[in-house]
């Protein structure tokens, strides 16, 4: 079998079949119980280190931690 | 040491773009070489300058690398400028033919400007507003430095290269024809180069980031930056006719030549002006509305779905030709499908406001922001109706579809970007404000009104122009001729043309706001990142 074919039924099938579960699967896991409380961390992201990186060590990075 | 390194290779490639300009067989591949040899010497002198002198060794991990947000958010303005006013100069042209003044011929005439103004404001404004606020956002939300310390500047200075290669090339001729990858293969050689430090910046920051998750703004970007890494690859497949001149020949050609360029084209709209721009709305919305984003998981969500959706649609582009059926309406079907992820992210940007909807009538930056979350809406709405076949008969090679992109270029790219820099420059230059929030709402006026010129007389003349080419007498022969769609046109070719002189004029006071922003605003006396830290 030539590779385009092999790869197009490949494509077609399997891969396919895949991504899709992927997608789907994705869709549920976004919607698992307790994820609106683990969401509200990253959502929060934006709001906290807008002047400066987080410290790396010394007291500030202990106060943080 | 490394000094030294820089010094040779700068040395080489000044020569070797000298000996190319000696042996250039076209005017643009000369001018190009030229301008290659120039900034290598310069750049040679620099590094000269700066060889076995004392080095000044400061720790700078504790504070954000800002420089090169600040040279990107200049960069923006004025290549937006120089976007937006050739724009409106072949706007003026196509309503008056005498612009393409004779003594211009070859250079300064519509076909040569028109893809000076679409990379000008793609890929010069758009690419480097995509590039500073990333390097801000990730910085800001992975809680760490950039990655690569010069890495960035480079980035920085070597896109600008780019765009002026490009650029001066287009004018005097150097085109492969593809639409948004006129670049020839030099230049795109030295873009690829560029974009893959790009991405080494970018990913690095994120690696080490001091946040456990890496923000949804984030994945918008990235997917953004290898997307357009690997569209640009296989697109500019190509192999020059010589390497002492700009004219290459392309690797694929007939039907596989055009369904890559709209792969290729169509995802230059998603992930570079979707995707990208996403990334500032998800960072810059929650922000300016000082709360955070309505639903995080419709981000996740959003994100996934564009990802998987948008790299289908590219056949749209090509119904009605030699492209097989299936292609086209499968390329069809994505983009139907493609409502759903572009109006749940619209949804999800819009209700970032809800419970700050006052903001609205006080704060004409956040004002800004939602309107280009509305254009969003409004062209991601179009854009799928047009690409249903019959649709598509209709719109395919009017004026319509010009309509289309510029109300998603200056409506939704456009006013995001003016957003986003109405709120980085107070912070970047440490100002306490904005120097004036009635020339912001100036702005956001005539822009708006502008694009509503544009956009409302490219509905009007494309639908006309589309209906005039298909109408048959009783006999079956075709009633007008092209000339007689073309002197039907001008009124509304006239209104355009003042749609594009408002928004220019809204992006010049801009420029002067954000100028006397820096220059006279009252300075912020809290420890910034532009204050050295204790």
């Amino acid at each position: 079998m030539e590779t385009y074919s092999l790869l197009r039924e490949f494509a077609d099938s399997w891969m396919l079949l895949a991504l899709f579960i992927f997608f789907v699967g994705l869709i549920f896991w976004v919607f698992r119980p307790g994820a609106t409380k683990a969401y509200s961390e990253p959502a929060g992201i934006p709001f906290r280190h807008e002047d400066k990186p987080a410290p790396t060590n010394g007291a500030d990075a202990e106060k943080e931690a | 040491m490394t000094n030294y390194i820089k010094l040779l290779v700068l040395g080489v490639v000044a020569f070797f773009a000298l000996v190319a300009a000696n042996y250039a067989r076209d005017l643009a591949y000369l001018v190009n070489a030229l301008t290659i040899a120039l900034a290598a010497a310069g750049l040679f002198l620099w590094t000269l300058r700066q060889t076995d002198e004392p080095v000044n060794q400061t720790d700078l991990s504790g504070e954000y690398m800002d420089g090169v947000v600040r040279a990107g958010v200049i960069a923006t303005c004025l290549w937006g400028v120089v976007g937006f006013l050739v724009g409106t100069f072949i706007a003026f042209q196509l309503a008056f033919p005498a612009l393409n003044f004779e003594f211009l011929q070859g250079i300064g005439n519509f076909g040569r400007l028109r893809p000076l103004h679409t990379s000008a404001v793609i890929f010069a404004f758009g690419g480097n507003a995509l590039i500073c606020t990333s390097f801000y956002v990730v910085q800001r939300t992975s809680a760490a430095r950039l990655w690569g310390g010069n890495t960035a500047w480079f980035v920085f200075w070597g896109y600008q290269l780019f765009i002026v290669l490009a650029a001066s090339g287009y004018l005097l001729g150097a085109t492969q024809s593809k639409e948004y990858a006129e670049p020839e293969w030099y230049v795109d050689l030295w873009l690829t180069v560029v974009w893959l430090s790009y991405l080494a910046v970018f990913v690095g920051t994120i690696v080490k980031r001091k946040e456990r998750h890496i923000y949804v703004a984030n994945w918008f970007y990235l997917s953004f930056i290898i997307t357009v890494a690997m569209l640009h690859v296989v697109n500019n497949l190509s192999i020059p006719v010589s390497i002492w001149g700009s004219k290459s020949v392309q690797v694929f050609s007939g039907v596989q030549d055009a369904m890559t360029q709209w792969w290729y084209g169509h995802n230059a709209v998603g992930f570079f002006l979707t995707a990208g721009f996403l990334g500032m709305m998800y960072y810059f919305v929650p922000k300016q509305a000082e709360r955070p984003v309505y639903s995080y998981k419709l981000s996740i969500i959003h994100f996934w779905a564009l990802i998987f959706l948008y790299i289908w649609a590219g056949p749209h582009h090509l119904h009605y030709t030699a492209l097989p059926d299936w292609a086209a309406t499968l390329g069809m079907v994505f983009s139907i499908i493609l409502w759903m992820p572009s109006w749940g992210g619209m949804i999800n940007g819009l209700m970032t406001l809800s419970g700050a909807w006052d903001k609205l009538r006080t704060d004409p930056v956040i004002r800004m922001m939602v309107i280009s979350i509305g254009f969003y809406g409004m062209s991601t709405f179009e854009g799928p109706m047009m690409s249903i076949r019959a649709v598509n008969s209709l719109s395919h090679y009017t004026d319509w579809t010009i309509g289309h992109v510029h109300s998603g270029a200056l409506g939704w790219n456009g006013m995001v970007t003016f957003g986003a820099l109405y709120f980085l420059v107070p912070r970047l230059w440490n100002r306490e404000r904005l120097y004036s929030l009635s020339l912001v709402n100036w702005h956001f006026w005539l822009a708006t009104i502008g694009i509503v010129l544009y956009a409302a007389s490219m509905w009007v003349t494309g639908i006309m122009e589309g209906l005039m080419w298909r109408e048959v007498d009783a006999n079956g022969f075709l009633v007008n001729s092209f000339a007689d769609t073309v002197s039907a046109k001008l009124p509304m070719y006239i209104v355009r043309g003042l749609g594009g002189v408002m928004f220019l004029s809204g992006a010049i006071i801009m420029c002067y706001n954000l100028y006397m922003t820096v220059r006279r605003s009252p300075v912020l006396d809290t420890a910034n990142s532009v204050v050295p830290a204790e």
